[in-house]
């Protein structure tokens, strides 16, 4: 800001006010019109945030206790894949219709329908992970008296962790794509700003709130890989 | 337990949508029934098809030819993981605001879907092949395009294979959401429940679940049939 006499400034404002105008009424791409309105995307994109990190969580739970339960039992993996296979290629688009009769409009559809959709990418990699830790360190765990509890906790899970989150950085990307979506359950999120009203045709609306949703994913993207630096300090001494 | 009841009532009636006619909910025209699923059911096929060919007819020679060469591990592997975060909503948004609806437009948006995981997989693929395998192939004196045709491709089919079919239950999913884009597919029962009503928006939902699974299930038996005979032993 530099100091020049009212009048000047007050013109240049309206110019580019005038010239924002014309562009939206012309339906070009207007950054500037973005920049002004961010404030109607704020609440859709803490629906999407949401949305998406409350399914990644809850999918990751429910996919570590089945993957628990499967590395004693081994027999079960199959299974357990091919069910949660079952609900991976289910259309959410179409399990939010399906529950609809059963659970109504609003974010729990919307959040079964994303949360089971994880289950199966997270759940793998979980599996693969533990199938990952070299049997040395199994044993050398053992010859300093571990409990196979104490294994698991100490030595598995933590040498797991590169594949652990490797699954939940492609199922929360994918979930963040899949929520703009959710906005045809009832529960909002940036497909709102996309689908609703004449949004579809609105070339700026569209670019912001895809471009909005892309970069949510990359920003979950990059905290993830952040967590998983702070829980593995081993691998920043030796990159493998 | 009348909860229960009324949940199977939906269903069955969502049911008889499918197989009898019915008069739209904003009057005047008969909807459901099977010729008319029939018909949506074959314009989404036919999107999704076309889309995955196209995207085929890209994705597999780029991918081969990168694979072969060894070049392009960023692109072929960083593709797959930017296409993944690009929601699909709105990229049949983009299209339609700055290309327009119609068949092409919404077929050209599902290419782009598609070929991520095609492209990523077929470069797997290929630089998973053994070196020795290829190196035994050189020594038996083919040439590099003998090398991709008898070695490479042979061997790299079943996860080319793996990567269409990701790409096909991805966008045959995605084909729902085409009737914004002035492509009727079943997702037009699911999209413009003013006209279906409530009972044909649940078939629509049921329709492109069961043709969802039945595109995985056709893709998985492919990919099995088409992994060489030598290798089907180990899983």
């Amino acid at each position: 800001m530099h100091l020049a006499d009212a009048a000047p400034v007050l013109g240049q404002v309206e110019i580019r006010d005038r010239s924002e105008a014309s562009c939206i009424s012309e339906n070009k791409l207007c950054p500037g019109w973005i920049v002004d309105n961010f404030d109607r995307y704020t609440d859709p994109l803490a629906q999407h945030l949401y949305l998406t990190v409350t399914s990644v969580v809850i999918g990751f739970v429910i996919a570590f206790a089945l993957a628990l339960i499967a590395r004693r039992r081994r027999w079960l993996v199959g299974p357990i894949v091919g069910f949660t296979g079952v609900l991976y290629t289910l259309p959410s688009l179409a399990v939010f219709f399906l529950l609809l009769p059963i659970t109504g409009r609003g974010s729990t559809t919307a959040i079964i329908a994303l949360t089971a959709y994880t289950l199966q990418i997270i759940f793998r990699n979980i599996v693969l992970g533990l199938q990952n830790v070299p049997e040395e360190a199994r044993d050398a765990g053992r010859g300093v008296g571990l409990t196979d509890r104490q294994l698991l906790w100490r030595v598995e899970l933590p040498l797991a962790i590169p594949d652990i989150v490797a699954g939940l950085r492609i199922a929360t990307t994918s979930t963040v794509g899949l929520a703009t979506l959710a906005v045809f359950a009832g529960a909002g999120g940036l497909g709102e700003q996309i689908i609703s009203g004449s949004n579809i045709t609105f070339k700026t609306g569209v670019v912001a709130a895809g471009g909005l949703a892309v970069l949510l994913a990359f920003a979950l993207d990059v905290i993830l890989l952040g967590v998983q630096r702070v829980l593995t300090p081993w691998r920043r001494v030796q990159p493998a | 337990m009348i909860e229960i009841a009324g949940v199977v009532s939906d269903f069955g009636d969502a049911l008889d949508f499918i197989f009898s006619t019915r008069e739209a909910q904003t009057g005047g025209v008969e909807v459901g029934g099977l010729s008319e699923v029939w018909e949506f059911t074959w314009e989404h096929l036919k999107v999704s098809f076309a889309a995955i060919g196209v995207a085929c007819a890209i994705a597999v020679p780029v991918g081969l030819a990168l694979g072969h060469a060894g070049k392009g591990e960023l692109l072929a592997i960083s593709l797959s993981n930017v296409g993944r975060a690009v929601p699909s909503l709105a990229l049949i948004a983009f299209f339609v605001a700055y290309i327009g609806v119609g068949f092409t437009n919404v077929m050209l948006a599902l290419v782009l879907l598609a070929i991520p995981p095609i492209l990523t997989n077929t470069y797997v693929g290929v630089r998973q092949v053994d070196r020795e395998v290829i190196d035994a192939g050189k020594g038996m004196g083919l040439r590099p395009h003998q090398v991709v045709q008898r070695i490479e491709l042979p061997l790299a089919l079943s996860s080319i294979f793996g990567g269409i079919r990701t790409s096909a239950v991805n966008v045959v999913a995605t084909a729902t959401i085409a009737p914004l884009a002035g492509v009727l597919t079943l997702g037009d029962y699911i999209l413009s429940a003013n006209v279906y009503g409530p009972d044909g928006r649940l078939a629509g939902a049921m329709l492109v679940a069961v043709l969802a699974l039945t595109v995985e299930l056709v893709f998985a038996a492919i990919q099995r049939a088409v992994e060489p005979r030598g290798l089907q032993t180990t899983t």
